[in-house]
């Protein structure tokens, strides 16, 4: 008790909150493990709590002046009679986390050709033919891609070249870099490019091509020599050694943070968690992205996709997490992109850019594909289930269609209404909503329903796993919650 | 310790001021006789030639008596002035108040006592009086300063309270010294009602900045702190507001004993739900006015909360928010977050303890308030020679 002149008049005198009333605030919970639950709000804030803490919250039984109490109230789950500006807050906070919707589309895929020069297993989409016409993109389409493209309100635009091996058109990502920045010179958008690259044709005339544009490059690694080898089969089994050495040429010749890597997980990739890693790490990589294998183009066709499930995908991620936090201790900063993506979720005020882990879901109004044919679809997902004959996420054709023609397709409004979690049985309860969105393209490859039964999903297994583990990282790990706080990007 | 302000100054010639005077000091004597009314000369030892005509004659030494009117002796502890201070002289009490000290390290401008707020450890404890004079001694010294003029500040009391007349200091500021920073310190409460942002935002003033205290995660605890019931929900909405109209704000936040254990919490609040203010300072405890009554709930050795501060200040630094640490000696700060630290005391009741003398960070450090020396930390421990910190 604080001893005061007598001007002053002591704590309790300012609690407006009769009797220790108070209101709850909407809120979820989702059990972390057998003691604890993670309590969230709409904007992301949560609050790691047992269950007796739990059951008092609800019940409206936290005693007054507790901290707990303070930490609730703080956190935005409950409003009292001494104070209400917590709704002004959480107003505040929705429009942050939701700007980004009405940004709209900041990421565009030119699929400029299908051809490619490897015959991987698990490849989604690629087709190897010398008829050049067949499957590259003309500049007639081109064109026509380039005028949706700035259509977009978005104030930041990144055109991505993809394949099929997009360096075999090498000559209309030229002429597609030209007009989109003379283009823009009007817009005055913040413009970037990417081309996803296997970087086997990679010359030194393309990477100077690269470098006056101020281009990105991004490859697949999929660890070391054998399995990569065993993974992406290119005629002669050079791959990994074409690879490595783009990779190296690349960082010379662009910088190091020009060049970046994803890997795809097979099962030959399962038991080889630390090799992997280390395969990035002697490639002077400073990230990867441990990615399960989606269940579309050649892997559904080969079967690859279902060769481990999602328990096995999970042990392999924990186990290749728990190698980067020791990584990272050690005192070498090395990031997981996809814990990377759900700590920012966690713990910053701020939305991603993710199409997979938004509501509603990012297809089309985060990301949107212009295939080599002109076809437009929702999502890379989406074009390559209409390379399996599945045109569900079709949403036009640049020689068409117009803009409005294909954001306000019927394909496009329904997938969206489709993908408000918010509205989603099972995950309109779920305390992981807030970071988590849903991926329609999956559900209605593996479910036949854009909506898909939860239970039944590898997309929510997969990241309820994820969640629960990074949430008790954070929470019973210092050293781990260290080295992930120093990964969010306000 | 500098004093500001002394009564005890002599009259040496016919004194033909009936209100108090504000003027602008000059050393020159051969300035040109049309400036001279509204400038006071001074004047320095007894060599220096006095010329006729300035509005005052501030006679620093205590040899002979010139015969000029208006002539003062200045007071012993006022001889530190010099050319382009300015200076306030009431003929009727022969008191000067020392209003802008071109050598200072901090000029502030104090407006109002009066507050709508009664903090528990306010260091200018508040008087409902009748002090708009405050408001025109301001409005008449802003065209006396130095244009060179890095910071002032206006500061309370509350200085919205003046309502209209705060708008118009802001204005007077941007006027007569377009290149000087503006410092406010407000509780924030008044900018709850968005068309004083609004006014404060239309002055267009091109370096602005309001110091907003915040002091805990939640309502009773702030409320309890600025003794003011919905002071939480009113600073908060003030701060929204102001920002809403792009007026920079920064966040001032004292630690004492009755907030210091929730530091941490609160500086998450900050960055979960005020990431766009401009500047978060924490801030020592100032041993005046009712801190010093209220010393017994309010002080705590800055060693004891040094952990809830490396805490707060890592989050709000990794939150990529601007951060500083105010009134608090290095030795006491831990390190890792020792160069947030700020020389942030103002010169004039800025200290050191005597045991800081063999100190070789004395130099970076900001030592202590004048009124602190009696309660600084018990932890004061020089840094050894060649030590950087």
């Amino acid at each position: 008790m604080p001893v005061l002149g007598k001007k002053f008049r002591p704590p309790e005198a300012f609690d407006q909150a009769i009797n220790g009333y108070y209101q709850l605030l909407p809120s979820r919970f989702v059990r972390l493990d057998g003691k604890r639950y993670l309590l969230s709000n709409d904007v992301g804030e949560f609050l790691v709590v047992g269950r007796g803490q739990l059951a008092d919250y609800i019940q409206k039984k936290v005693p007054k002046g507790s901290d707990f109490y303070h930490d609730l109230k703080s956190k935005c789950f409950l409003v009292d009679g001494d104070s209400n500006v917590a709704l002004d807050l959480l107003a505040l906070k929705y429009r942050t986390k939701a700007r980004r919707i009405s940004q709209f589309t900041a990421l565009h895929i030119f699929v400029v050709s299908l051809r490619c020069d490897y015959t991987c297993r698990y490849c989604q989409v690629s087709r190897q033919t010398d008829d050049k016409h067949a499957f590259d993109m003309s500049e007639a389409t081109a064109d026509k891609a380039l005028g949706l493209v700035f259509k977009s309100p978005s104030p930041t635009i990144k055109i991505e070249f993809q394949g099929g091996e997009p360096l075999l058109n090498f000559s209309l990502i030229r002429y597609i870099v030209a007009n989109a920045t003379a283009e823009n010179i009007r817009h005055k958008k913040n413009l970037q490019f990417v081309i996803t690259t296997n970087l086997s044709l990679l010359t030194d005339e393309m990477l100077s091509f690269c470098s006056s544009h101020g281009i990105f490059l991004s490859t697949s690694l999929d660890g070391p020599e054998q399995l990569h080898n065993a993974n992406r089969p290119r005629p002669g089994m050079d791959g990994h050694k074409l690879t490595v050495e783009g990779i190296k040429k690349a960082q010379t010749a662009l910088g190091r943070d020009k060049i970046g890597a994803l890997m795809t997980t097979t099962e030959k990739s399962l038991p080889a968690a630390r090799a992997i890693i280390d395969a990035y790490l002697e490639n002077g990589l400073d990230s990867i992205f441990l990615r399960p294998l989606s269940p579309y183009g050649f892997a559904v066709k080969t079967r690859q996709a279902y060769k481990y499930d999602v328990d096995r995908w999970f042990e392999f991620y924990k186990e290749g997490l728990d190698y980067i936090l020791e990584i990272n201790r050690q005192g070498h900063r090395f990031v997981e992109l996809y814990t990377e993506l759900v700590v920012n979720k966690l713990l910053s005020p701020f939305s991603t850019g993710y199409v997979d882990l938004q509501s509603p879901s990012g297809a089309g109004i985060s990301a949107i594909v212009y295939n080599y044919d002109g076809d437009v679809y929702a999502s890379d997902e989406a074009r390559m289930l209409a390379e399996m004959g599945d045109k569900a996420f079709r949403l036009g054709n640049v020689h068409d269609d117009g803009y409005e023609d294909i954001m306000l397709s019927d394909t496009l409004l329904d997938m969206l209404e489709s993908t408000l979690s918010e509205s989603i049985p099972m995950c309109t309860d779920c305390g992981f909503l807030p970071y988590c969105g849903t991926d329609p393209v999956y559900h209605h490859a593996t479910q036949g329903d854009m909506v898909g039964n939860k239970a039944l999903s590898g997309f929510c297994g997969k990241n309820m796993k994820i969640f629960r583990h990074v949430v008790l990282l954070l929470e019973d790990d210092p050293e781990a919650r260290e080295t992930l706080l120093g990964w969010v990007r306000p | 310790m500098i004093r500001l302000h002394s009564k005890n100054n002599g009259v040496l010639g016919g004194l033909l001021h009936r209100h108090p005077f504000i003027a602008k000091l000059t050393d020159n004597p051969g300035l040109p006789k049309a400036l001279r009314p509204r400038q006071a000369l001074l004047v320095s030892d007894h060599e220096a030639p006095i010329t006729e005509g300035f509005g005052l004659v501030l006679v620093a030494h205590d040899n002979g008596t010139p015969a000029v009117d208006n002539a003062v002796r200045l007071a012993p502890e006022l001889r530190y002035l010099k050319g382009h201070d300015v200076i306030k002289f009431s003929p009727d009490t022969l008191k000067i108040d020392v209003l802008y000290r071109k050598e200072a390290n901090a000029h502030s401008f104090l407006v109002t006592e009066r507050c709508n707020s009664f903090c528990i450890m306010c260091s200018q404890p508040p008087r409902d009086t009748d002090d708009r004079y405050l408001v025109g001694d301001m409005l008449a010294a802003l065209p006396l300063l130095h244009p060179d003029t890095r910071e002032i500040g206006i500061t309370g009391g509350e200085p919205t309270l003046w309502g209209e007349d705060f708008i118009r200091l802001v204005q007077a500021s941007k006027n007569h010294l377009p290149n000087t920073g503006l410092h406010i310190l407000s509780n924030g409460r008044n900018f709850k009602d968005v068309s004083l942002a609004v006014r404060l935002a239309n002055v267009g003033h091109p370096d602005l900045m309001v110091g907003i205290p915040l002091y805990a995660d939640y309502s009773q605890l702030h409320d309890f702190i600025v003794q003011a019931d919905d002071a939480f929900d009113d600073t908060i909405r003030g701060i929204l507001n102001l920002k809403r109209c792009r007026v920079p704000v920064e966040i001032r936040i004292v630690i004492h004993q009755q907030n210091y254990r929730r530091l941490p919490k609160l500086a998450e609040f900050i960055t979960r739900n005020l990431l766009f203010v401009d500047h978060v300072a924490l801030m020592g405890l100032e041993v005046m006015g009712f801190a010093k009554s209220n010393l017994k709930s309010l002080w705590i050795d800055p060693y004891d909360f040094r952990d809830e501060l490396r805490v707060a200040v890592q989050t709000l630094a990794d939150a990529k928010l601007r951060v500083s640490i105010y009134n608090t000696p290095l030795c006491v700060i831990p390190e890792p977050v020792r160069r947030y630290a700020v020389r942030s005391i103002s010169d004039w009741k800025n200290d050191y303890l005597e045991a800081c003398g063999c100190c070789s960070a004395k130099r970076q450090c900001g030592g202590f308030f004048s009124s602190n020396l009696g309660t600084a930390s018990g932890h004061i421990k020089p840094f050894p020679a060649g030590f950087v910190p």
